[in-house]
């Protein structure tokens, strides 16, 4: 009886706890979107009255709209780079033998481990001797180099749960490897490159540290931008800008989960 | 199926692979006819496997040769080979239909779309699969997978097919309904056969040719009935068929049991590490008197009498030399009225079933 | 390819040349397919790292010299950075620890879509931007923001509180950039341990709490592990939040390298800082893999 009590008392504890912290993290962006529609001109929360007019000012900047433009061009152009790039690599590395694929992980793995601001420090400076500072290509190439390991290990563990006798099976069937691979391997890792993909336009998306160095002038990213206006004052644009970002990785998600999904419901 | 094409022999000789310091294939050759069906048979880790990828072209030997025909394709890659194989897992591809799973080497092989479907149709009836074409994989149980991953290596008529356990993950009534199903496809077929399995039983029912492989060598290559009957080392004997052996000492050409020297029809083999007496349950005859004078005399004492069902093991502990397993038939069992525990029991052994075996094969 | 399969000479008993030259083939292929994104790496982060490091082994005068680590070492300044940073991230490692770990334990004993449905409030913010979280928390913050006012209309306190541009808004922030970075690894890990074990050893005779501290609590350690490892290395290094929540006020190793090189320009200072960070992170890791095993780092 005492233990049932006890039981019950854990369990609530618990949920209160869990509810507290659900609540906790999602309370920034629950702020960030009504305020973005705010009247005001100042931030005011709740807001009292309803506007576009931060959109406006958003869609209207030339500044703005340059970073934006920058942005979008270097995370699609990263992941069209980094997916295939990533994704061979990690089929290499699955048909290679331990020792290799143990060194080349390491390796591959190093910029999430080492301190994003020494690889932009270092990138800076390597930048500085290539004249590529402050241009589309710097950025893209920094960003190709970070989101890379993003694909190839969700690639590498897609190729894990994956019956590698399909491709044998397709091989002693008449096709080519590389044949094989195309029709019968990549269909079925689809799911995992998706997410690689959509892990690689977001990490470049929301990439500040490099960005901040590395990007500048036209070419600068709207990444760079924020840290900066945000340096100086809380301009309420950033609410309008922040909720354009918050949907653009929402609905990126709920699309890989989707594609996820209907791939399930098949299985 | 039509025979179009002509099945082929295979050659192999000397095939040696070692990963490290184990020797997965060690000096392995071994000659299949054309059209035969040819079974691996080994325990996990024999090499039983990386023999059949070495014959697919998915596991690549040290040094040796492998030719099909007169053809050497050690180097030809996999899909230059022209085989069909089935794997354990069946390795469908579960986002195609059957018929595009069967017809997916056709695919590849720039067969028209109009004789995709004929002939994947036609191997799809030759696995009693018709009409199952627009399935999902996902919608078939086990043994149509089975079938389906059968369908698909014959269907382009290859002249070699190679089976990895393809029965192993079936049940028991599935799996033996299978093999007999698998021999009779065989005989319409006309492709030479290797198939791997651990299960002897398997290996025995359908084979022409059985070759068993230990410690990345071939023990003995025979008939199923001859190496049954003749295995040609204790671990031929041991680990094809039900048997009890005992230890015996040979000298000039005769085994000795204990005091009694052994008649045997077959000459002994030459080998390492002494010799044993394989006896075949059901080989031993139970005598109602004294045992002749023309057969081995292995008469005990009854110690356990055990139930089978379609036969009765009648466990007898022999005078000297430890304990002997005989399998009586259900029926006539309970005719003669075997002796109870305790009583004594004339067994016989006849020359033509004495099996005596080295220990190792030389 | 075709040179082999006519393949017809006398010591085709042994092949051995053949065989080797096709499986050197076969490995420089896999290489091959490998190598760009290899080459990627090493050249954007490998090289310049190294290049940057190997700045802080040499003085202003351009000889080899500890001088920058001597500096480091014996500068106030520095010294509290690196106490700082390190305080900082055991705070919000700790914090992240008490707060996540009940958190992955309620969702871990509920139904599959209960919890996937809940996990979503994990997800969304994990891939909302740092920058946009960081401004909310400004927002929410700031003298006269939502917490303030809140609490002063409940009348818990009647002046605001310094909530953002000190050390308490930096850590609050943090917490929340880093929470997901526990709670994904360690949830993972508690929805693949066996309830049977927990059941069985209640049924053995265990209290609920005895079981969850004997049987349940140990095997979620590995990713609990991977968490705290996740969450310790990326807010050693980290740059973003505290550097905007902290108003200046809070000095963390990252903005200090920074710092150090766009206002002072001193490379070699940065770069003996930079090589310090490093040393530390590389030995996480590698305490992590001692323990166990890399893999877990990267369970989603």
């Amino acid at each position: 009886m005492e233990q049932v009590g006890q039981r019950k008392i854990d369990g609530l504890w618990l949920t209160v706890v869990g509810i507290a912290v659900l609540f906790f993290l999602i309370l920034p962006t629950l702020i960030v979107i009504p305020m973005s529609f705010s009247g005001a001109s100042f931030l005011e929360f709740p807001p009292t009255s309803f506007s576009f007019r931060w959109y406006t000012a958003y869609l209207t900047s030339p500044e703005w709209m340059s970073a934006t433009r920058t942005s979008l061009i270097a995370a699609i152009l990263t992941t069209l780079i980094a997916t295939p790039l990533g994704s061979l690599c990690a089929y290499g590395l699955h048909c290679s033998a331990p020792r290799i694929r143990n060194a080349a992980q390491i390796l591959v793995i190093m910029p999430i481990v080492v301190p994003v601001i020494l690889i932009a420090v270092g990138v800076f400076s390597l930048y500085a001797k290539l004249g590529l500072n402050y241009t589309l290509a710097g950025v893209v190439i920094a960003h190709t180099a970070l989101a890379l390991p993003f694909v190839i290990v969700t690639v590498m563990s897609g190729l894990q749960n994956y019956d590698f006798d399909q491709e044998l099976a397709a091989r002693s069937l008449g096709a080519s490897r590389a044949y094989a691979l195309w029709t019968v391997t990549v269909p079925q890792v689809k799911f995992s490159i998706q997410t690689g993909a959509f892990l690689a336009f977001i990490t470049s998306l929301d990439e500040v540290v490099i960005s901040m160095l590395v990007s500048g002038g036209d070419n600068a990213t709207i990444t760079r931008r924020m840290f900066n206006s945000l340096r100086d004052q809380l301009d309420p644009t950033i609410a309008a800008i922040s909720t354009c970002l918050i949907v653009v990785s929402v609905v990126a998600l709920v699309g890989v989960q989707l594609i996820g999904r209907s791939k399930n419901v098949d299985k | 199926m039509s025979s179009a094409t002509q099945s082929l022999p295979i050659e192999i000789s000397s095939l040696c692979k070692a990963y490290g310091s184990v020797k997965a294939l060690d000096d392995v050759s071994l000659n299949i006819a054309a059209g035969e069906f040819l079974t691996l048979l080994g325990p996990s880790g024999s090499g039983k496997t990386t023999l059949l990828m070495a014959l697919a072209g998915f596991s690549r030997p040290d040094s040796g040769s492998i030719r099909f025909g007169d053809q050497e394709v050690i180097a030809t890659p996999p899909h230059k080979r022209g085989l069909g194989m089935v794997f354990q897992s069946y390795a469908l591809f579960p986002f195609m239909t059957v018929a595009e799973n069967v017809a997916y080497p056709l695919k590849i092989r720039g067969v028209s779309k109009s004789d995709q479907k004929t002939h994947a149709e036609r191997a799809l009836d030759t696995v009693q699969l018709g009409g199952y074409g627009d399935r999902r994989i996902t919608q078939l149980s086990g043994g149509q997978r089975q079938r389906v991953a059968l369908a698909r290596a014959m269907v382009f008529e290859p002249q070699i097919i190679l089976m990895d356990e393809p029965l192993s993950a079936l049940d028991k009534q599935l799996r033996e309904h299978m093999q007999i199903e698998l021999k009779a496809l065989h005989q319409k077929l006309d492709a030479t056969v290797v198939y791997v399995t651990h299960d002897q039983r398997e290996a025995l029912t359908m084979s022409d040719r059985i070759a068993v492989v230990n410690h990345g060598r071939i023990e003995q290559v025979e008939t199923p009935e001859r190496l049954y009957r003749q295995p040609s080392s204790f671990f031929v004997a041991d680990f094809v068929g039900e048997s009890v052996s005992l230890p015996v000492k040979v000298a000039n050409d005769t085994a000795q049991l204990g005091e009694r020297a052994l008649k045997s029809d077959s000459p002994i083999a030459q080998g390492s590490g002494g010799h044993r007496l394989v006896i075949r349950p059901e080989l031993l005859e139970v005598t109602s008197g004294a045992v002749p004078e023309t057969a081995n005399d292995l008469s005990g004492h009854v110690h356990d009498i055990i139930y089978q069902g379609d036969s009765v093991l009648v466990i007898v502990q022999h005078d000297s030399a430890g304990q002997i397993n005989v399998r009586v038939p259900a029926n006539r069992a309970g005719q003669t009225g075997l002796p109870s525990k305790g009583e004594r029991i004339g067994l016989a052994l006849h020359p033509e079933d004495t099996i005596i075996v080295p220990e190792h094969a030389s | 390819m075709s040179a082999v399969e006519g393949y017809e000479s006398a010591e085709a008993l042994q092949n051995v040349s053949t065989l080797k030259s096709e499986n050197h083939r076969e490995r420089r292929t896999f290489l091959g397919l490998s190598m760009p994104a290899v080459l990627v790496v090493l050249v954007v982060v490998f090289l310049p790292v190294l290049w940057l490091s190997s700045l802080s082994f040499f003085n202003a005068a351009g000889e080899l010299s500890s001088e920058n680590y001597a500096r480091i070492f014996k500068s106030e300044l520095y010294l509290r950075t690196f106490v700082v940073t390190f305080q900082i991230s055991v705070a919000v490692t700790v914090i992240c620890v008490l707060v996540g770990y009940p958190l992955c334990y309620w969702l871990a004993r509920m139904s599959d879509r209960n919890a996937a449905i809940l996990m979503v409030f994990v997800l969304v913010p994990f891939w909302t931007s740092v920058l946009v979280r960081t401004y909310a928390w400004l927002v929410l913050l700031q003298r006269n923001g939502i917490i303030n006012e809140s609490m002063i209309s409940m009348g818990i306190i009647d002046e605001p509180l310094q909530l953002a541009h000190n050390l308490t808004g930096s850590i609050i922030g943090m917490v929340h950039i880093m929470l997901p970075f526990l709670v994904l690894p360690l949830y993972a890990t508690m929805r693949s341990v066996d309830t049977d074990l927990v059941r069985a050893a209640v049924g053995l005779g265990s209290s609920p709490r005895g079981a969850f501290w004997r049987v349940f609590f140990p095997m979620s350690l590995p990713g609990l592990f991977a968490g705290i490892v996740l969450v310790f290395i990326l807010s050693l290094g980290f740059f973003v939040t505290p550097a905007l929540l902290g108003g200046g006020r809070v000095q963390m190793l990252a903005q200090r390298i920074e710092s150090t090189i766009t206002i002072y320009s001193n490379w070699g200072a940065a770069s003996a800082l930079g090589v310090v960070l490093l040393l530390m992170a590389l030995l996480m890791i590698w305490l992590m893999n001692r323990v166990f095993g890399l893999d877990k780092l990267f369970m989603r």
